[in-house]
């Protein structure tokens, strides 16, 4: 292994050799999809699609499908358990990032647990309590049970970064006349931005992804994009399918275009991410 | 101009047993240069957080003019701080760093450049304001962070360990700056410094404090001269401590009888020289015969291990004074009677 990091053509090739595995890796599989979205029939020795047609994707556009009610949705659902994860996740991995305290260990593992624990045994749990509530079946319900998978990961990402952060700064900030709000708003926050970006990222994308939990508590009532998906592939309309499935990769794709420099490993403030 | 008054200042970190501070009490004088001098986790930069306000003391009160200051938030006391590591914001350029206590302030933006641009030339740094902290030197970071506290004008400046990162050079250089900004604006300062030397050419007073105590306060020249007790004199490179009992103007110990100052206490104590003001050579008063036991080259100057019977004395002195000098001869030396210090 050092040998190798020694030598830099050895070093080059892997690094050229594993750049093409992933890409095979998580582009390939999308290939069929891809296809199948513009296919006129495509049965199953023939490499390719009897014809080419757009049908699939005027019917994915069109109202009848409910595809871009579903879309948006999904979105509004997504950015709101992102925004709800960032307003808990931050204060929350600033104390166990940066101070010691009475029961810290338990509020670690409970804050874990759910990456842990099946989803679908909290679900179930949760389910009944939502009942309680009359939160079953409605959007903020499945709002609220995507925090449980997307809040650890804003939690531990931004404990992370705070385990790395120096409150100096902020204290130098108060003593030169910034008041709380101020010291944040200057100070800290630009010093937490690259993971409140890289843990909002990862919070959208659980979200987005959410199947079991958004069916359990959204009782099919709530359909989001990747329910809708699983409907149309059960049903084997797999040109309709492959269409909707291009929809659905679409903000993953673009999120990590816009936010890959923060993801690179280079950034600084990240560099405590894997402490907990 | 502000008078800092402290009062019996108290602070324990919770869960430690003993004090970080220990009921402090310190009055400065306003427009004075004071020294919180002490070992390094002597509760010097504690202390200087509680009066910035970024911690709360346990007990006692700090007054600015008389005012309490204790139930004010740290942004509105008045007292800025300027830590060790100069702690600029990295991601604003210098002229922001500067700019930014009077930003928070909601000063209009054009008053605030012309500021900075006065505040550049007073610390000696024009055409660096468009830089980024992290290509200006460690001596520059320095004084630009000196810079952004003084924009603000505090009524208390508190400087914790402004030299102790910079080149020797850069010292002098940083030490002068200080001095004269601070006579000239006439800013009441405190600074926090572990190094005895630094307190000393710098301050107008210095404060020694070990182990969260305060143990003299006082103009430098009196460490040297008045110590308080033995782990003063110790602090300030004092060697000599010789037990016995003064009466009369004369102290009697192991060493004989001395004759001390007019001024010296009274009472059972412990006599002290510094190793500098022993003499070599007799005199009418005062001079003793004594054995060379030990010499060490210090460079521009020599240390001597002297002994009296059984008591041992350190004496420094210019290398071509102690030329000749043989480990074993005997000499004839002098503890000059004003050089005389008791200890109680």
């Amino acid at each position: 292994m050092t040998a190798m990091a020694r030598d830099p053509l050895a070093l080059r090739s892997l690094r050229v050799l594993s750049g093409i595995v992933l890409v095979l890796w998580l582009v390939l599989p999308l290939v069929p999809l891809a296809i199948w979205s513009f296919a006129r029939g495509w049965r199953f020795p023939a490499l390719l699609p009897n014809g080419w047609t757009l049908e699939a994707w005027r019917y994915a556009l069109s109202d009848t499908s409910g595809v871009l009610d579903s879309l948006w949705l999904t979105l509004w659902i997504a950015a709101c358990a992102t925004g709800l994860s960032v307003l808990i996740g931050v204060p929350a991995g600033r104390a166990l990032g940066m101070y010691r305290f009475r029961g810290k260990a338990v509020v670690e593992m409970v804050i874990l647990a759910p990456v842990i624990v099946p989803g679908i045994a909290v679900a179930l749990g949760i389910h009944a309590v939502f009942i309680a509530l009359g939160l079953t079946n409605t959007v903020t319900g499945v709002i609220l049970v995507h925090l449980v998978p997307t809040l650890p990961y804003m939690t531990l990402v931004m404990a992370g970064i705070f385990a790395n952060h120096d409150p100096a700064h902020e204290e130098q900030a108060r003593s030169l006349g910034a008041t709380p709000v101020q010291t944040f708003w200057h100070i800290t926050l630009p010093a937490i931005l690259p993971g409140i970006i890289v843990g909002g990222l990862f919070a959208f994308l659980v979200s987005w992804s959410q199947y079991i939990l958004t069916l359990l508590i959204g009782g099919g009532r709530v359909v989001t994009l990747p329910l809708l998906l699983f409907n149309f592939a059960a049903s084997g309309r797999n040109d309709i399918t492959g269409a909707i499935g291009m929809i659905y990769i679409l903000p993953g794709v673009v999120i990590l275009m816009l936010t890959a420099r923060h993801l690179t490993g280079r950034n600084a403030a990240l560099g405590g991410g894997g402490r907990l | 101009m502000t008078r800092l008054s402290i009062t019996d200042l108290g602070m324990t970190y919770p869960g430690a047993r003993t004090p970080a501070v220990d009921r402090l009490s310190l009055d400065i004088a306003s427009g004075e240069l004071t020294a919180l001098l002490g070992p390094s986790g002597c509760g010097k930069t504690t202390t200087m957080k509680l009066i910035a306000g970024l911690l709360t003391p346990t007990s006692g009160d700090i007054r600015c003019d008389g005012q309490s200051i204790l139930g004010k938030r740290p942004e509105d006391r008045g007292v800025v701080m300027v830590f060790q590591n100069h702690l600029l914001f990295p991601t604003m350029t210098v002229a922001e760093n500067i700019g930014f206590g009077l930003r928070m302030r909601h000063v209009p933006k054009p008053a605030i450049a012309a500021r900075v641009a006065d505040m550049l030339d007073l610390v000696r740094l024009p055409d660096l304001g468009r830089r980024k902290p992290a290509e200006l030197s460690g001596g520059q970071q320095q004084r630009v962070a000196l810079a952004r506290a003084l924009i603000v004008q505090p009524r208390v400046l508190l400087l914790d360990e402004p030299l102790s990162n910079l080149d020797a050079h850069l010292r002098l250089e940083m030490r002068d700056l200080i001095r004269s900004l601070q006579k000239r604006l006439g800013i009441t300062t405190l600074f926090v410094t572990h190094d005895q030397e630094e307190a000393v050419v710098l301050a107008d007073r210095v404060a020694l404090m070990l182990d969260g105590r305060l143990c003299q306060y006082a103009p430098a020249e009196m460490f040297y001269r008045r110590p308080a007790d033995v782990a003063v004199a110790r602090f300030f490179g004092g060697r000599n401590f010789v037990p016995g009992h003064a009466l009369g103007g004369v102290f009697q110990s192991a060493l004989g009888p001395l004759h001390l100052p007019d001024e010296a206490p009274e009472g059972p104590g412990m006599l002290t020289i510094r190793p500098e003001s022993l003499r070599l050579g007799a005199a009418l008063e005062n001079s003793l015969s004594a054995r060379l036991v030990g010499r060490e080259f210090l460079g521009t100057q020599t240390r001597l291990r002297l002994s009296v019977g059984d008591v041992m004395l350190d004496s420094v002195q210019s290398p071509d004074q102690v030329a000749g000098l043989e480990i074993g001869q005997s000499v004839t030396i002098t503890l000059p009677r004003s050089s005389l210090w008791v200890l109680t």
